[in-house]
């Protein structure tokens, strides 16, 4: 598999963070400032350069028993500094989907 | 029911202790993801949006009570309570966890289910008719070659790491409800002038970013000389197959690029080194395999019981009945097939109470069978037709008996971008809104046969390409965009849609099949002409007209 980091330059156009799957379970994870991970998007470190977002990345993959798969997302940012997910895809992994699923979870 | 033997036992029960140790080592850390991947994909574990998917196989299309109850189990003690039928004869559970996958494997093999080869570059699950057996007319029961199939291919290494991966269904009937002619091989079990059984053999199907229908490249290969027949493709496949491609690796790309008749030539000579090799299948090896068939031993029962003949006063079993059951080949008794598209409801899903009263009822009305099709419905095979207001009336209370069997309701649909990681679009919500759009039974019996697909992404998982209607969604400028396609089909005379003009808007979508099936209404010639013959009559431009006109 081609690293995420060789896969494409990596330029970021606004506000992003890097996410991925927990290993051990498979949910949605965010990479914190604190080099762990959070399933809660508002602990995520927020990246705003394309060098930033790189380096992110970079200890990201390298912890590939914490998570697989990382991947810089775009977010937005409220002027109360809520992050939310900056696209529909991300917002289905964030909040989960948007159909009534058979049995309540 | 097919009775499986210690050596498949062990293969099952070995393959649960290795992944159990690969398992621990990736967890560990003593295998990175790279190395693990291959690992996982070959025991049906995906990467999806929200979490693992585990595929588990079910060999064409076949399931006792019990092994429904152990995928009930399953969904309820690992996953969220329901899977999703899949539209070539698996399951899928959305929201496994690593750590306890070995754990549900382990529950799977007690029952004999497993899910090698659901994924990965290697032979997938072989799929045949889910009326297989049963269905009236048949040349024989196609599972007993496709067990043929799938003991042979299952991790042969020859197999196991392929160009790309590569499917084979099988029917045995003139209607085809295996959808061979989109499969890398489709075999159509047919008897020569002899008598003698053999296949036509297709090759090359498939759907995806480049569609293609199967072509005949053989139009009689005797029974005992299917294996090697089939390893003759394969051989020529793993030689040619573009692995520098991966959009090329497909048998289709391959067939397509040599055209057919070199392709043909090519397998010629291959299988005249292999054909009178050990390949060779002796009477005794399909006997053996036929002999572990069990088939239920029927009673002598009228064609029309009493209790039918009461129950057809009621117009809602009237309703269920002539969408949902189907001639027998055994007189008394029926096919009945259980719908999993209730209005507004994801297409192809059940919930673990809903698989254990199942199996009840199968083991009460079905000899204890439960069917899977590729249309991501259900079926019990074997129904005594003086049962039938009985079940339709349990089936009723446990959500399963919609009558809306090959309506426009009953929609093939992919996960789409709800669960899935390939997708660009939703497909479910689209499904959902249709279903509700066309609730109304009377509309949807005034419309007749339908079949809807929808695919939230190129890769057709939904098979919109040879759906009547086929709904594609792509994303645009960060938008959910829909291409509608008309005239595909599915079955022996497979065919792709055409498109009929630029993509609409998720909010459209529902709108846009609304007038398409009013243009249909206004169409038709009669009644009885089926949407499908409308298309193929008067072709795309009408539909293209009212679908645009004001828009």
């Amino acid at each position: 598999m081609t690293s995420p980091l060789e896969q494409k330059k990596i330029k970021i156009a606004g506000p992003s963070v890097v996410t991925a799957n927990r290993t051990w379970d498979g949910i949605v994870v965010y990479r914190t400032a604190a080099k762990g991970w959070s399933a809660d998007l508002s602990e995520a470190a927020i990246v705003r350069s394309s060098d930033d977002a790189k380096a992110l990345l970079a200890e990201s993959v390298a912890d590939d028993v914490g998570a697989i798969g990382p991947y810089i997302a775009p977010v937005q940012v409220g002027e109360d500094g809520k992050i939310e997910p900056g696209n529909l895809r991300e917002q289905i992994r964030c909040t989960g989907v948007t159909i009534g699923q058979p049995v309540q979870v | 029911m097919y009775a499986y033997d210690e050596i498949d036992r062990t293969l099952v029960n070995e393959r649960v202790s290795e992944f159990r140790d690969q398992v621990k080592r990736r967890l560990s850390g003593e295998l990175t993801e790279d190395e693990f991947k291959i690992l996982r994909l070959q025991n049906g574990v995906y990467l999806q949006l929200h979490a693992y998917m585990f595929r588990v196989a079910i060999p064409y299309g076949t399931l006792a009570t019990n092994q429904l109850r152990a995928l009930a189990h399953v969904a309820r003690k690992y996953d969220r309570g329901y899977g999703h039928f899949t539209t070539r004869q698996n399951i899928q559970f959305n929201w496994i966890k690593l750590a306890e996958l070995p754990d549900a494997l382990a529950d799977l093999a007690k029952v004999g289910i497993h899910a090698m080869q659901t994924s990965g570059n290697n032979m997938r699950n072989v799929t045949s008719d889910q009326w297989a057996g049963v269905a009236p007319g048949e040349i024989e029961d196609p599972r007993i070659w496709s067990e043929l199939i799938r003991q042979h291919t299952t991790l042969h290494p020859e197999f196991s790491f392929l160009p790309r991966k590569f499917k084979i269904a099988i029917t045995a009937s003139d209607h085809d409800r295996a959808a061979i002619k989109i499969h890398d091989i489709g075999l159509r079990l047919i008897r020569n002038e002899k008598g003698e059984t053999g296949f036509e053999v297709l090759v090359g199907g498939g759907l995806g970013r480049t569609p293609f229908i199967a072509k005949t490249i053989k139009h009689f290969v005797h029974g005992r000389d299917i294996l090697s027949y089939i390893e003759a493709i394969l051989r020529v496949y793993n030689q040619y197959g573009r692995r520098d491609n991966i959009y090329k690796a497909r048998i289709k790309i391959l067939v397509h690029e040599l055209g057919i008749e070199k392709f043909s030539r090519e397998v010629e000579e291959e299988w005249q080194h292999i054909r009178n090799s050990s390949l060779q299948i002796d009477d005794e090896v399909i006997e053996d395999i036929r002999s572990r068939f069990t088939y239920p031993a029927y009673e002598k029962l009228p064609h029309m019981p009493d209790e039918l003949r009461q129950a057809a006063a009621d117009r809602d079993f009237e309703a269920w009945r002539k969408n949902s059951v189907a001639p027998h080949k055994v007189q008394g008794y029926s096919i009945v097939t259980i719908s999993l598209k209730p209005t507004g409801g994801p297409p192809g899903d059940a919930t673990a109470e809903q698989m254990d009263a199942l199996a009840d009822l199968a083991d009460k009305y079905s000899f204890g069978e439960i069917r899977v099709g590729h249309e991501q419905n259900l079926a019990l095979p074997h129904v005594a037709k003086r049962d039938l207001p009985a079940l339709w009336k349990t089936l009723d209370k446990l959500g399963l008996a919609t009558p809306n069997v090959n309506l426009i309701t009953d929609i093939i649909a992919c996960p789409g971008l709800d669960y899935c990681s390939l997708a660009n679009a939703r497909s479910i919500p689209i499904a959902q809104e249709l279903t509700r759009r066309f609730a109304n039974h009377e509309l949807a019996n005034l419309i007749g046969r339908l079949h809807i697909n929808i695919s939230g992404c190129i890769n057709a998982c939904g098979h919109h390409h040879v759906g009547h209607i086929g709904i594609l969604g792509v994303e645009k400028n960060g938008e959910e965009v829909y291409q509608i396609t008309i005239g595909g089909r599915a079955d022996e005379s497979a065919a792709l849609g055409n498109l009929i003009g630029p993509g609409v808007k998720f909010d459209e979508v529902a709108d846009v099949i609304e007038d398409i099936v009013e243009a249909y209404l206004a169409l038709r010639e009669r009644p009885e002409e089926l949407f499908i013959d409308t298309v193929k009559r008067l072709g795309v431009e009408p539909f293209k007209e009212r679908v645009y006109a004001t828009r």
